[in-house]
């Protein structure tokens, strides 16, 4: 089932360890084509540890991870580098260079892996910003200057230069205000839906699960204990989702989403 | 799906239908064609706007991105500006979509400029001299306050950390020691040699280890010794203070009600004025000894006969006026390094400047600081 081509992720049996402790311990998941994959999991379980795995930012043990139906080990590093042109990462932190302004780091992934000129590339990167919702006059600061906020959108800015086909984030809520919030899961939704972008992203927000999230892992102890569409998940008895979904902040989303459904 | 075909590159076919002219849009519009996307684009501007108005045909377009969008947009508004119509038929919902988010709001407006060249000059000049008076002004009153800091911790020595010199003087000396010692060796054995080479043609060879003596013990080992920790600890103040600064730890420092300068300056900087005399002892040996080996090999001179020599060429001043130089190095390479590292602003590239800035300071302090010092102990006559 790992060719079809509708299945843009394909890990199987991932273990990665860190000296003696196993944080990954035969991980498998499957993420289709065009849909957003929530991924959840306790603090210090390992969320991060798959998606830099899957990246290729961390060395995993054993088990075998396909991109775009490729091999990530099997791969010469030409067509990993192409491989790598069809993803886009927004890091937890943003990982903006610090040393470029905002226009530059979103020009950054385009002037070195496209022939473009400098004009058309000054407007598409006022079309990511306002794609991102972050105004003009952000384009000529630097990083430094932005708040939390306009540094993930500034970042997902530059994880889109590409028009990637696959996007990753890594907590793109953590941080922002809810209406920033809501507003991002908007967007997240909108490019998803214009681009037929497939999103994998860890996150921790309850809100962005239930409002654009197709479909949901969860990890725990090393191992994807559960994914499915929300429904389902809520609907498991494996006690680590239950105090998840069914925790004092949970209950409270799933009595809204009970009483409003959709 | 990586499979997939590559996808033609972006063309557009002119239909020579009656009425608006049509242009049927084929193959991917993506950046994937990089500039063929842009010429197109304005291929098929320039041709729709000859025809005045048309109408793209979006049913054979086998993919397009946020970039093609955006370059079909523009033309349609290039269209609009010139006072004809353009119009987008067939197009999917998806890509209608696509279309109306890509459509670019407010103008673009391009980097700010330079000025001109010798007006930047100019002011790079200016900027820099400015900066110059100010930094100095600012050093002096960061020695003030490191002074103040001090004294705070002599009323009250039970603030100090301990533990914090410590591991900072087995950075600063102990680790340093195989180095300073290797450097010292070597120039002590190459001027040792050079000494023997030149003074053996007046026969005054012998005199060779009273160059070695004078020249080591006042200058040579504090100089080197210095310069050494200047690009060795100077430097790791102040990258380690400066990504303090950048990842607000000195802010969180100083929510807390503690003071950077007692908790990380203090520390440091008294490690290395404590550092850098024993470690100016240990280059002056390991240059004397180097001296030794070669007086001993190429000179002929037993390490007996030289270290009576010695004996009788220098006095423990000659001894002393290295080594009270010392702290004062020490002292100038912890105070630049350390008001550099605050000075980080926060990029990864300022940090850079500021570890350059304070390394290359230092040194020229430290040789500056030299020169003072002979002024001096010529003038007491020590």
């Amino acid at each position: 089932m790992s060719d079809s081509p509708d299945i843009v992720i394909s890990a199987r049996d991932i273990v990665v360890a860190f000296g003696e402790r196993r944080v990954l311990d035969g991980v498998s998941l499957d993420v289709h084509k065009g849909e957003v994959l929530g991924f959840v999991g306790g603090s210090g379980q390992g969320k991060s540890v798959l998606t830099r795995t899957i990246l290729g930012l961390v060395r995993k043990r054993s088990g075998s991870i396909r991109v775009f139906g490729q091999d990530r080990d099997a791969v010469s590093a030409a067509e990993l580098r192409a491989l790598e042109q069809r993803w886009g990462v927004l890091f937890q932190n943003g990982a903006l260079f610090s040393g470029l302004t905002v226009r530059q780091n979103i020009q950054m992934p385009m002037r070195e892996n496209r022939s473009i000129s400098q004009r058309f590339m000054d407007e598409l990167a006022m079309l990511k910003l306002q794609l991102v919702g972050l105004a003009a006059d952000a384009a000529d600061k630097f990083p430094s200057e932005l708040s939390g906020g306009m540094v993930k959108r500034a970042a997902l800015a530059r994880a889109l230069a590409l028009d990637p086909e696959l996007l990753f984030l890594d907590e793109p809520t953590s941080g922002l205000d809810p209406i920033g919030a809501a507003d991002f899961d908007e967007l997240i939704g909108t490019l998803q839906k214009t681009l037929g972008l497939t999103v994998f992203m860890v996150t921790h927000d309850l809100d962005s699960l239930y409002s654009i999230c197709d479909r949901i892992a969860a990890l725990a102890n090393g191992k994807v204990i559960g994914s499915g569409s929300i429904a389902e998940l809520l609907a498991s008895d494996e006690p680590w989702l239950r105090a998840y979904f069914h925790g004092v902040r949970g209950e409270r989303l799933t009595g809204l989403a009970r009483r409003a459904p959709g | 799906m990586a499979q997939d075909p590559p996808a033609a590159p972006p063309d557009f076919v002119r239909s020579a239908a009656q009425g608006p002219a049509r242009f049927a849009l084929t193959g991917a519009w993506t950046l994937l064609a990089s500039r063929r996307l842009e010429e197109k684009a304005a291929e098929l501007a320039a041709q729709a706007q000859e025809a005045g108005g048309a109408v793209f045909d979006f049913s054979r377009v086998a993919r397009l991105d946020t970039a093609g969008a955006f370059a079909l947009n523009r033309v349609r508004t290039e269209l609009a500006k010139a006072g004809f119509v353009g119009e987008f038929a067939a197009a999917t919902p998806e890509q209608q979509l696509l279309l109306s988010e890509t459509l670019l709001r407010g103008e673009v407006r391009p980097p700010p400029p330079g000025e001109n060249f010798l007006f930047d000059l100019l002011a790079d000049l200016g900027e820099s001299f400015v900066g110059g008076l100010r930094e100095t002004a600012h050093g002096v009153s960061f020695l003030g306050e490191f002074v103040v800091t001090l004294g705070a911790l002599a009323l009250r020595p039970g603030r100090f950390r301990l533990t914090s010199l410590v591991y900072q003087m087995e950075n600063i000396a102990f680790r340093a020691i195989p180095i300073v010692t290797l450097i010292n060796l070597s120039v002590g054995a190459i001027v040792a040699q050079q000494g023997i080479y030149e003074l053996s043609r007046f026969g005054a060879a012998s005199f060779s280890v009273d160059l070695i003596g004078i020249l080591v013990l006042r200058e040579l080992g504090v100089l080197l010794t210095s310069i050494m920790i200047a690009g060795r600890s100077g430097s790791a103040i102040t990258a380690e203070l400066g990504s303090m600064v950048m990842r607000e730890e000195i802010d969180a420092l100083r929510s807390m009600g503690l003071s950077p300068m007692e908790v990380l300056v203090a520390p440091r900087i008294l490690a290395l004025t404590l550092s850098l005399p024993m470690l100016t002892f240990v280059a002056d040996m390991a240059a004397l000894f180097g001296g030794l080996l070669v007086s001993w090999g190429y000179g002929g001179t037993s390490p007996a006969a030289f270290l009576a020599l010695l004996q009788s060429a220098i006095k423990v001043r000659q001894f002393l006026v290295g080594l009270i130089k010392a702290p004062f190095m020490a002292l100038v390479i912890g105070l630049i390094s350390a008001q550099d590292g605050f000075a980080t602003q926060g990029s990864a590239e300022s940090l850079g400047r500021q570890v350059t800035a304070a390394v290359v300071k230092s040194i020229f302090m430290v040789i500056i600081l030299d020169g003072l010092f002979a002024i001096f102990f010529t003038a007491i006559d020590f």
